[in-house]
C-alpha cells in the first residue's frame, strides 16, 4: 500500500498499462522447440537407458569401445543437447513465473549459462572418448 | 521474488458470529471475507448461522437473506441471478463459481465465501476487475473487417462457420477462470488470463473478421499468451462449462501453423 492515503503512484490508464510496451513477436519457438525436444527426447532416452542396461558389468574399453561407434556418438551427443536444451527452456519458464525484477536477468543469465556449460562439457566427453579412444 | 505468504495487511482475522434464530431446524453456517477500505484493520471471516427454510437453494439466495435479514452492511455483486450477467462470481467452498449457479446443498460442511482470488477487494466480495476489463479490451472483442457489410443486410455465415463460435459466444466475462489461474496470479500484470484470450479466439475463429493476423501479431508474445502453462484450473472452473484451455491451444496451433 502507499504510504499516505491518497498517495498515488501510478495514474496511467489500465489500458495504457495492459498494452504496456506491446507484444514482444516471439515465444512460438520457446513453446514449439520445448515440445519438440520433449519428443525427441522420448525416444532418445529410451535408447539411452536401454543400452546402459545392456552395457551393465562392461569395463572401461568396452564401454569407450560402445561410445566410439558412430551410430551411438551421434545419439548420445543428441541426446545430450537436446536435454539441456529442454531443461534450459523448462526452467525458464519456472523463472518468468517465479522470479521478478532484477533478480530475472541473473536466475536467467545462471539458467543458461549453466546449460549450456553442463552441455559443453557433455559434449567434450562424448567427443573425447569417440576419438581418443585409441590412445587409451 | 517468490511470496510464499500473504502480505501483512491481507491476513484474514476471526470476525463476527452471527447465530441462528431460535426454532431454526435446517441450520447451514456460512463463513463470509469481509473486508472494508473504511479503517485499517485487516480482513475478517464472519460467520453467519441462516436457517435454510427461510431462503431459496441457491449461495446467492443465502447472501441476499443475510444482505436483508441479518447484516445489511454485507457488500457483493448481483443481478440476473440465473448465471447470464456474471456478476455474482466468487470464490465459493473452494472454487470460483457463479453464486445463483451454485446450490447450498452441494456444499457439504460449512459454506466458505470469498471474493475471486488475487484481485484487489473494493469492499467484502466485490472485487477490482478493472485491469481484467482492459485485457479484455486490448483484444479489441469486436469485428474488424475492411470488407464493407452488404447494404442490405448482415454479413453472412456459412452452418459449418457460425458453429465454430460455439463454446465461445456464451462466455459471460465474469472472470471466474482468469482468477482461477496461478499463472494470472503470478503475471497478471503481463498475461491475459483465459478470459480475455478466449475471448481474443472467438474472434480469430470468427469468419467475418478479416484481421486474424493482427490479432495473432498481437498475442505473439511470451507472456500475454504463452504464460498458459495448461494448468486448466479454468475449464475446470467455468461455471458455464466452457473451455477457454482448448482455445488457448488453438491459438498457439495456429500461431505454429502460420510460421509454415
Amino acid at each position: 500500500m502507499s504510504a499516505s492515503k491518497g498517495d498515488i503512484k501510478v495514474m496511467r490508464s489500465q489500458l495504457g498499462r495492459v498494452r504496456g510496451l506491446g507484444a514482444a513477436k516471439n515465444g512460438v519457438e520457446h513453446w514449439w522447440v520445448e515440445r519438440l525436444t520433449s519428443i525427441a527426447l522420448l525416444p532418445l532416452t529410451i535408447w539411452f537407458v536401454v543400452s546402459v542396461i545392456g552395457l551393465l558389468g562392461a569395463g572401461h574399453v568396452r564401454m569407450i569401445h560402445w561410445v566410439g561407434q558412430p551410430v551411438n556418438t551421434v545419439l548420445l551427443l543428441a541426446l545430450v543437447l537436446m536435454t539441456f536444451h529442454h531443461m534450459q527452456l523448462g526452467l525458464q519458464v519456472v523463472i518468468d513465473d517465479y522470479v521478478r525484477g532484477p533478480a530475472h536477468l541473473a536466475t536467467t543469465l545462471l539458467n543458461k549459462g549453466a546449460a549450456g556449460l553442463l552441455a559443453l562439457f557433455a559434449v567434450v566427453a562424448i567427443l573425447k572418448m569417440a576419438f581418443w579412444a585409441p590412445a587409451i | 521474488m517468490v511470496e510464499l505468504t500473504l502480505p501483512r495487511n491481507s491476513k484474514v482475522g476471526k470476525g463476527r458470529t452471527f447465530k441462528a434464530p431460535a426454532g431454526a431446524k435446517r441450520v447451514k453456517e456460512f463463513r463470509v471475507y469481509r473486508w472494508t477500505p473504511d479503517d485499517d484493520a485487516n480482513p475478517v471471516i464472519d460467520t453467519y448461522e441462516l436457517d435454510l427454510d427461510r431462503m431459496g437453494p441457491m449461495v446467492l439466495d443465502a447472501l441476499i437473506y443475510i444482505k436483508n435479514e441479518v447484516d445489511q452492511t454485507l457488500t457483493f455483486r448481483r443481478s440476473c441471478r440465473e448465471g447470464i450477467c456474471g456478476s455474482c462470481a466468487m470464490n465459493i467452498d473452494g472454487g470460483n463459481t457463479l453464486a445463483c449457479l451454485k446450490p447450498i446443498a452441494e456444499v457439504k460442511k460449512a459454506v466458505s465465501i470469498y471474493p475471486l482470488p488475487h484481485m484487489p477487494v473494493v469492499k467484502d466480495l466485490v472485487p477490482d476487475l478493472t485491469a481484467a476489463y482492459a485485457q479484455l479490451r486490448s483484444v479489441e472483442p469486436w469485428l474488424k473487417s475492411d470488407t464493407p457489410a452488404p447494404p442490405d443486410g448482415e454479413r453472412l455465415q456459412s452452418r459449418e462457420e457460425r458453429a465454430k463460435l460455439d463454446g465461445m459466444w456464451e462466455c459471460i466475462l465474469c472472470f471466474c477462470c482468469t482468477t482461477s489461474c496461478p499463472s494470472y496470479w503470478w503475471n497478471g500484470d503481463k498475461y491475459l488470463g483465459p478470459a480475455t484470450l478466449l475471448a481474443a479466439y472467438r474472434w480469430i475463429a470468427d469468419s467475418r473478421d478479416e484481421y486474424t493476423g493482427e490479432r495473432l501479431d498481437a498475442l505473439e508474445d511470451p507472456f500475454k499468451l504463452y504464460a498458459c502453462r495448461t494448468i486448466m484450473n479454468c475449464t475446470q472452473t467455468c461455471p458455464k462449462g466452457l473451455n477457454p484451455a482448448e482455445a488457448i491451444g488453438k491459438i498457439k496451433q495456429l500461431q505454429i501453423e502460420r510460421k509454415g
